[in-house]
């Protein structure tokens, strides 16, 4: 008998918001969250400023609201703070005590996705060794840098006792990290399990990497809500944003003795690679298409089910084009019927966040009956010829909604939910 | 000059591990007092050095317990 995975909590903290109410409000109302980063235009290294001066930074945002003791921010780096915070709010959500007992512990567990590493203590401390010397390298350097340390420090906050581990697979490894806990709930080895991701690697050293390697939107530094088209003819590169997203996912029954309310249901997952280039994607979204029909074979559906689909969409010439391609392979004529957005106009891409983030949408999707949109579409492009919801948001019965992330090395992951019944 | 060192000393432990200054008496202990673990110790350590700029080796370090040991070696060597 297969065992079903419902979604109880959704939480996050992101450029456009730092409550699943707040995000999802802009978001709808087509509200960008990407501005200048004021630290990025002095001419701080080597006498220069950065390439890009444009991103999505989260803002108003207090580590010591999400974490206890206080002294305990100092020990983890920001892309923590994210996780912890976003993890408050769906616990919350799920209306679950503040800490497991030890018996319900032992069949929870917390995985997230992280693209990179604690960049802020990674950076702070490497400075530190080679101004002050060795000996000034903090304590809590590696604890407040390696990327487990967000679902850690999760699972030491609630009790969570279980699986616990960072996936690692880039801008894919947030969508990764609910489609693995979803499997390890689906098996019976966990009854609830938080997922999605965290990151905050908006360094300059990150920055400038993603800048030479032509990935980020450099021409829009005097406009940068305008930065992140996807879609659009003009598009020409992503834009980096910061934050968390979190789901908690529960066995069917072991939420249903709890009266917990449930959001949405999981259904399907697909993983894959490319095994074709370091970087770009496989042509015609070769990947992406085997990830998207083992995910609607993992859930028993047609592809005609779909209603709407979370993209990945990162405003890079290359991802859209081969993403609609994809789209168009495994949904044939259906996908001109399908309600496609790409939630990165506004937020900007959150790299190892992105699948966490863009599954709290994808799920808030099927809620509320609304579809965010994709802004910046001015300009169509022959090549991404489907209904991308441009610039508003559309009203309609999600039933079942699909959620792309793709990342570099040819990292592939899907999942699909369902309105819950 | 040490009640000087005294208060700096109990103002940097108040900041790093999040407790009231009042809270920091010369007797109380780092862990069982204070809510420190020994990663907070070690950069305990690591802030008297920079505000002292004095060194407190590694032999020294393992035996401090409570605030006044940090107070006593800082009187003694700065």
């Amino acid at each position: 008998m297969t065992r079903r995975v419902v979604i109880t909590g959704l939480g996050l903290v992101c450029p456009v918001g730092n409550t699943v109410e707040t995000a999802w409000s802009d978001l709808i109302a087509g509200r960008s969250g990407i501005d200048t980063v004021q630290s990025w235009c002095e001419k701080k290294w080597a006498n220069e400023c950065l390439g890009v001066t444009v991103g999505g930074e989260v803002k108003n945002f207090n580590p010591e609201d999400f974490v206890e003791p206080k002294k305990d921010v100092r020990r983890m780096g920001r892309f923590i703070h994210f996780a912890m915070a976003a993890s408050q709010e769906a616990w919350l959500m799920a209306g679950l005590p503040d800490k497991l007992s030890d018996e319900d512990g032992n069949r929870a567990g917390c995985v997230l996705g992280v693209g990179m590493i604690g960049m802020d203590v990674f950076t702070d401390n490497y400075d530190a060794l080679k101004e002050r010397g060795p000996r000034r390298v903090s304590a809590f350097f590696i604890p407040g840098t390696i990327s487990n340390l967000a679902p850690a420090q999760v699972a030491i906050r609630r009790n969570l006792r279980a699986d616990n581990w960072a996936v690692v697979s880039a801008c894919a490894a947030g969508t990764h990290a609910i489609g693995e806990a979803f499997t390890k709930i689906q098996s019976g080895r966990s009854d609830l399990m938080l997922c999605g991701g965290a990151e905050s690697a908006m360094h300059p050293v990150a920055v400038a990497g993603f800048n030479s390697m032509h990935a980020l939107c450099a021409s829009k530094n005097n406009d940068p809500t305008r930065a992140s088209r996807p879609f659009d003819k003009t598009r020409d590169g992503f834009v980096m944003g910061e934050g968390a997203g979190v789901l908690v996912l529960e066995e069917l029954e072991y939420a249903k003795k709890r009266s917990a309310n449930i959001i949405a249901e999981v259904v399907g997952y697909g993983s894959s690679c490319d095994a074709n280039h370091i970087t770009a994607p496989a042509a015609e979204g070769e990947g992406a298409q085997r990830a998207m029909r083992q995910a609607l074979q993992s859930a028993g559906l047609k592809p005609s089910d779909v209603v709407y689909v979370n993209a990945h969409g990162t405003s890079t010439p290359i991802n859209d084009k081969f993403e609609t391609q994809a789209i168009k392979g495994v949904f044939g004529e259906h996908a001109y019927k399908l309600k496609i957005s790409s939630t990165k106009s506004m937020t900007g891409h959150l790299l190892g966040a992105a699948g966490g983030i863009e599954g709290v949408f994808t799920a808030m999707s099927i809620k509320t009956n609304m579809m965010p949109p994709t802004i910046n579409l001015d300009h169509p492009d022959p090549d991404c010829d489907l209904d991308y919801i441009a610039n508003h948001a559309r009203a309609g019965e999600v039933s079942v909604a699909m959620s792309n992330s793709f990342g570099f090395g040819g990292a592939n992951a899907v999942v699909i939910m369902k309105k819950f019944s | 000059m040490s009640q000087a060192i005294e208060e700096r000393v109990r103002s940097i432990i108040a900041d790093q591990l999040g407790v009231a200054e009042e809270q920091v008496k010369p007797e109380s202990k780092f862990i069982e007092d204070l809510g420190a673990d020994s990663l907070d110790i070690v950069e305990l350590i690591m802030a008297m050095e920079e505000e002292f700029e004095t060194e407190i080796p590694d032999d020294e370090a393992e035996k401090i317990r409570n605030v006044n040991d940090v107070i006593s070696f800082l009187k003694n060597n700065v």
